[in-house]
């Protein structure tokens, strides 16, 4: 019981990552590999900042502001240097692996005897693993409800705009650049703040921690839409909750077969080209009338 | 005569390797001119759109806004007071918002977006089903749907009601109607024209259709090889058949 908890609560904290890769993935319409970069920087930034004795709210805030401009950089290369968004992102990735090297100093840093925003006398009372659940539930509502808010402005409707027909967006004026950086330094923003709170709930941050994030972020995605179907976009935005639990109860259970932590990429690897190869797989093996006529009985 | 609100003054455009697409091209636009565009493939009607619209760089020659050189202003500026509907059903509208979602996109062109709610009111649906009515093709009872679920003709009619939303001084209309069906691309034509008279509105409409050239409209252009060859207006439009425009396409 104790590991479901502990799944819904990473489910919630990688929540986040899910939400915020949404913004760029969905609705920009491309693969953003910056989250690889921007996810261990946040971490880096937070976990460096609490080491040296600042506030671990503070800490968690500058992650995200040090998110954005990763963002931003990818952001210019791709629409003025008119780099590929691939390569734009692969490149912004590289460079910060030796940015964090530099934040930290060292390949890794222990948050061991340090507060964190998970210190908090109230979240240490609460039963083992549920501090994550509190914290990841009130965190990805925050950011979840302020997205619903923001889809729903002027300048939410023409960023959706922008990933949606690029060509009719600028025929009524709207600054399809802009609201592409704009798009890329939230959603890595909220990358970085993710990796903030994920260092600070594991107690350290590791140079290495952003490999396979994208694929992790994609799979609570993808797995939200295999799940629920057709949705409205703010009920999209939940599915992306939904689908990181489902993901790490997911993985409990492989685990629990008896693999492996160590497997855990060719895991994450698989469950995502399984889910988004489900729906081909449906009509290729014919899967629906299968179930159907398994369930409904001959007249 | 008046000002005229745009001006083409000895425009030159060129591609790829010195291919002269528009040869020192003189045109004066007034305002309620409803002008329909003629030539062959290759005369240049979609680059003169190009270069009014701002998507293409002009090589030497001047464009004029009420006198104002616009020559170097960013295509998305001048969209504060061009508006455009494109040949292909799919450019002009974003596929997975909604009718209203669109229309409320377009009432925005030429002011600032900000953060606040983007107003989607009862009002604004009654608003626009009013609106979308006017088209005759059903697009009033599909207000809330996606428009990659709608047809090209009705796609096409949100097309023009999102240019013309907020009136523009310039509208061009690059074929419009020319990936429709006979049936819907007249009806379509029909409503172009009923609200072009009724409101007012300064055109420029590209057609391959000799009869809707000389049916709408109170002037025609035919382009040749990059220039104006013929500049017609009002009666002596009216007088025009279609073996005369013929002849200008052959030279």
């Amino acid at each position: 019981m104790s590991m479901i908890v502990s799944s819904i609560g990473q489910g919630l904290l990688w929540a986040v990552l899910g939400v915020a890769l949404f913004l760029t993935f969905r609705i920009l319409d491309f693969p953003d590999m910056t989250v690889e970069g921007s996810f261990p920087l946040g971490a880096s930034t937070a976990v460096s900042m609490i080491a040296h004795g600042i506030n671990p709210y503070l800490a968690t805030l500058v992650a995200f502001i040090v998110g954005t401009l990763a963002g931003l950089i990818t952001g210019l290369l791709y629409t003025k240097g008119r780099i590929p968004i691939l390569l734009a992102g692969i490149l912004v990735m590289t460079a910060s692996l030796s940015i964090n090297l530099r934040i930290m100093g060292s390949a890794n840093i222990s948050l061991l005897n340090q507060k964190s925003i998970f210190s908090s006398a109230f979240l240490q009372d609460l039963p083992k693993y549920f501090d994550s659940v509190f914290v990841g539930f009130i965190i990805i509502t925050i950011i979840t409800l302020a997205l619903v808010f923001f889809l729903q402005t002027e300048i939410g409707q023409a960023f959706i705009a922008t990933g949606d027909n690029a060509t009719m967006a600028q025929s009524i004026g709207i600054k399809t650049d802009r609201m592409t950086i704009m798009g890329l330094m939230l959603s890595n923003g909220l990358i970085a703040f993710g990796g903030a709170v994920i260092a600070q709930n594991n107690g350290y941050a590791d140079i290495n921690m952003g490999i396979g994030i994208i694929v992790i972020a994609l799979a609570s995605i993808i797995i939200g839409e295999v799940a629920f179907g057709d949705l409205s976009l703010n009920e999209r935005l939940v599915a992306v909750i939904v689908g990181s639990i489902l993901y790490r109860l997911v993985l409990l259970a492989v685990l629990r077969l008896g693999f492996s932590t160590n497997d855990l990429n060719l895991i994450s690897a698989i469950v995502l080209a399984v889910a988004m190869m489900l729906p081909r797989l449906r009509r290729a093996l014919k899967l629906d009338s299968v179930i159907k006529k398994g369930v409904t009985t001959h007249d | 005569m008046t000002e005229p609100v745009f001006s083409l003054k000895n425009i030159v455009v060129t591609v790829g390797d010195n291919v002269q697409i528009l040869k020192s091209l003189n045109l004066d636009i007034f305002e309620g001119d409803f002008i329909t565009v003629l030539g062959t493939n290759g005369a240049g009607k979609s680059t003169l759109f190009n270069t009014i619209a701002g998507n293409l760089h002009i090589d030497s020659g001047q464009l004029l806004h009420h006198g104002r050189n616009i020559s170097n202003e960013a295509a998305v500026t001048r969209t504060n007071y061009i508006a455009r509907v494109f040949q292909d059903p799919k450019m002009g509208t974003a596929p997975r918002m909604t009718v209203a979602e669109n229309l409320l996109l377009a009432e925005k062109r030429g002011q600032k977006r900000t953060l606040r709610s983007r107003g989607l009111t009862k009002e604004k649906l009654a608003t626009y089903a009013n609106i979308t009515q006017v088209m005759g093709n059903n697009l009033d009872t599909r207000l809330q749907t996606a428009t990659g679920d709608l047809s090209g003709g009705q796609r096409q009619a949100l097309s023009f009601l999102m240019a013309t939303r907020v009136k523009p001084e310039l509208l061009l209309l690059d074929e419009h109607t020319a990936a429709l069906d006979p049936k819907t691309s007249e009806q379509l034509m029909l409503a172009t024209n009923e609200q072009v008279t009724t409101n007012n509105l300064t055109a420029l409409m590209i057609t391959h259709n000799l009869s809707d050239a000389l049916k709408y409209g109170n002037r025609l252009i035919i382009l040749n090889a990059g220039t104006i060859v013929l500049d017609v207006r009002n009666d002596e439009k009216s007088a025009l058949t279609e073996e005369q425009i013929l002849k200008y396409f052959i030279a």
